[in-house]
């Protein structure tokens, strides 16, 4: 008797667990501002939508507003409030409330998805099975699943953030000059650091010299700080992996209390670095979404992205195409790189933890970046007084070994060498 | 670079990091000194951890947490002892539905609150203020060891005190002596008079709530940032093996937590000390990071078979009906 009695309650136990489970994926009336649809609910708007579909593809294949319908696959879960899932969908109804669409009967969404090959197509299926005209794919390590699809639904549009990957079709990637907004922030860092007088700079990144996105995004930071402060190092500690919460916050502790640095930055998800810095009483510049509220005392201003940027010009020329294979053409390019200039990524506002004079650097150097007049890894290097005023001068551009990448007043580097292969620091940058 | 600075930050950080590890293995250590295999660890140290944090968040205080979180480890101890001890149920299939059943409701409540509501340290000062390192006079003044050992918050000194004095009352207490007469051989013990079931639930849940507490220190070491990972992160089980590792002695326990953490903080600090010393420890650099990733677990792995020929010799703290349920018609 008493053994089933225990069976009993472990079931209810098990049970209870599920029924977590469920409310932490599935459950999202909780946030009405991000209510989605969920591909799991409501069969009866998707016959109704799928009926206006039907009769308006009779007279013009061009779709309205009304009838787009969004497919999104996410790493993590999309009731999010911050870090990198959170920033794609923000960026996602943003641009559909943008364009007047419906989040929640053209929305659908799969969340949570990890990055493997199978789980990602078997989330391509649930979303193709709902009629989707176009699917984004957030995570990198989905590309080999989307080049797949993209072949097999020759119907839908796959655009993947953050790949390489695409064809001529109906299969883009997209991904942003992050390194220019780093820059931006490297000024504020830079200026800071002439501030306090420690010339310790360090910076918490996921990885280093592996991906060409965590190099150049350190060296745009870099070169930021050094145009301000030319005697300022940059100390790179690498946490080999995207997100790892508890080693975020002791990397930066370590480079704070070890390597004296006065100013965390970095490229990982979460707040911990910046609460940390916060926590020691020096500064920091955040990563992806403004971070002044973890770490109000501490926080300079950090790197964002607006992804809705993206999102929105992908809707309209989904749109505006009479299939998915006129998409990359409507696109201009199967690889869309946007930066300052489009609004695509961008530094949040300063807080006032700010030095003197920084508001006035960065208006001066984003203009220039804006209006295509200089770009960050060119012959041409910048240098920024304590007063803001920003100077140009032809200098080559060197990596820490000496080795010369860009000679004295030569052109940018290639846009595929900052995506795919740029495998070096610059000078001034070592790992700790 | 500061050399010595460089050492004194390795040791702070292998206290402070791994203070957790301390918690899971003296709470675990006491239930399993009562015959009973509780391998929920990870589940009550989450419990312990988002309770612990929302309710001392909101009461702004630490000892609100700190006592949020030793009674919500507690129940979740309350409801192993139910299902194993009055229930008969089997101890590991129960641990192991503790840790999904604690992960599950840590999330729920995280993700429920998540968002604006969210109660942050930053709100909490008091709470945030307690958990500022506080320095031992004199002690904290020895050369780079001081600030290292003798400079942190107050719950690394209250999970060293309840270490000890763990240990003190399981060697040298009668009552310590009949808690472990129950987890040799609750049926000798019962025929003494030791009610065994009494035993067995006060010290679950005791064991439990010291858990609890250790998912508190985690929560605040993460400065209560609720990210789609655990804040636990594996913890649990790895105390469950410093357990062994520690003979089943809560002060070896502390000594056991220090040499995993050496280990499990050379990653953060091992290229730190390499730059600090190149002739000496340069080669700590040349260590790919996969390894120091991998360092806790061939620890892990080294520390069982060493346990293992040290068994052979007789010379366990292993209590001899760990993991088998006592009931009474049996006898």
């Amino acid at each position: 008797m008493k053994k089933i009695i225990a069976l009993v309650l472990a079931a209810l136990m098990l049970l209870s667990f599920a029924a977590c489970g469920g409310d932490t994926t599935d459950n999202n009336s909780s946030k009405p501002a991000e209510e989605s649809k969920d591909v799991s609910t409501d069969a009866s708007t998707d016959a109704s939508t799928d009926a206006s579909t039907d009769a308006s593809t009779e007279e013009s294949k061009v779709t309205a507003a009304s009838d787009l319908k969004v497919g999104a696959i996410y790493i993590n879960s999309k009731n999010d409030t911050a870090g990198y899932t959170y920033a794609h969908h923000n960026g996602i109804t943003t641009a559909m409330k943008n364009l007047g669409l419906d989040v929640d009967t053209q929305l659908f969404i799969v969340d949570e998805v990890p990055e493997d090959k199978e789980q990602v197509l078997s989330a391509i299926d649930t979303l193709a099975s709902k009629d989707v005209d176009i699917i984004f794919g957030i995570s990198f390590g989905y590309i080999d699943a989307m080049e797949e699809a993209a072949a097999e639904y020759e119907d839908i549009i796959f655009s993947h953030a953050t790949g390489y990957k695409s064809n001529e079709t109906n299969f883009n990637n997209y991904f942003g000059r992050a390194y220019q907004a780093r820059y931006l922030a490297g000024i504020a860092a830079g200026l800071k650091s002439l501030e306090i007088e420690n010339n310790n700079v360090g910076y918490v990144a996921a990885y280093g010299t592996e991906y060409a996105e965590t190099a150049s995004g350190i060296n745009g930071f870099a070169l930021g700080v050094l145009a301000v402060n030319p005697n300022a190092q940059i100390h790179v500690k690498k946490l080999s992996a995207w997100a790892d919460e508890i080693n975020e916050s002791a990397y930066a502790k370590e480079l704070i209390n070890s390597f004296g640095c006065g100013i965390i930055s970095q490229h990982c998800d979460s707040a911990q670095p910046q609460i940390a810095a916060e926590n020691a009483n020096v500064f920091g510049c955040g990563y992806n979404s403004d971070m002044t509220s973890d770490a109000p005392k501490a926080h300079l201003t950090a790197a964002i992205w607006h992804w809705d940027v993206y999102y929105k010009t992908a809707m309209e020329a989904a749109m505006a195409c009479d299939d998915a294979s006129q998409f990359v053409s409507k696109m201009g390019s199967s690889a869309y790189y946007g930066g300052l200039k489009e609004g695509f990524v961008d530094v949040s506002p300063l807080s006032d933890n700010c030095a003197a004079n920084t508001a006035a650097a960065i208006d001066t150097v984003r203009k220039m970046m804006i209006d295509g007049e200089w770009d960050v890894f060119s012959g041409v290097k910048l240098s920024i007084a304590a007063d803001g005023t920003v100077t140009k001068a032809d200098a080559a551009l060197v990596d820490n070994a000496g080795n010369e990448i860009v000679p004295a007043g030569g052109a940018s580097v290639e846009d595929s060498v900052i995506t795919g292969t740029m495998n070096y620091y610059v000078a001034g940058v070592t790992e700790a | 670079m500061d050399k010595l600075g460089v050492i004194t930050a390795f040791i702070h950080s292998i206290v402070a990091i791994n203070i957790p590890l301390l918690y899971g293995t003296v709470g675990e250590i006491v239930v399993e000194k009562s015959g009973s295999l509780n391998l929920g660890v990870e589940g009550t140290m989450a419990v312990g951890a988002i309770f612990g944090y929302i309710c001392g968040c909101l009461a702004n205080s630490l000892g609100v947490g700190i006592l949020a979180a030793f009674l919500t480890g507690a129940l979740c101890g309350l409801l192993f002892a139910l299902l194993t001890v009055t229930l008969q149920a089997n101890q590991n299939i129960t641990g192991l539905t503790l840790t999904t059943f604690g992960l599950g409701i840590y999330f729920f409540v995280g993700n429920s609150l998540k968002g604006p509501d969210w109660p942050t340290l930053n709100n909490a000062v008091n709470v945030k203020n307690g958990f500022a390192d506080l320095s031992i006079p004199l002690l904290s003044k020895i050369p780079v060891i001081g600030k290292g050992l003798f400079s942190h918050n107050i719950l690394v000194y209250l999970g060293i005190i309840i270490a000890v004095a763990l240990w003190w009352y399981l060697k040298h207490t009668t009552l310590g002596l009949k808690l472990r007469s129950v987890g040799e051989n609750p049926a000798a013990a019962d025929s003494v008079g030791i009610n065994v079931k009494l035993m067995k639930y006060v010290h679950i849940c005791l064991g439990s709530g010291i858990m609890g507490l250790g998912g508190y220190y985690m929560a605040l070491l993460m400065s209560g940032s609720f990210n789609s990972a655990c804040w636990i992160n594996g913890y649990g089980w790895i105390a469950v093996a410093l357990v062994i590792f520690a003979n089943w002695n809560p002060s070896l326990a502390i000594a056991g937590t220090f040499v995993f953490g050496f280990f499990n903080t050379l990653r953060v600090s091992g290229s730190s000390l390499a730059k600090a010393f190149p002739a000496l420890l340069g080669w700590l650099d040349k260590i790919p990071v996969q390894l120091y990733q991998a360092l806790p677990f061939i620890i892990t792995a080294i520390v069982l078979v060493v346990t293992s020929i040290r068994n052979k010799r007789g010379s366990s703290g292993l209590p001899a009906a760990l993991g088998t349920n006592y009931y009474r018609e049996d006898r």
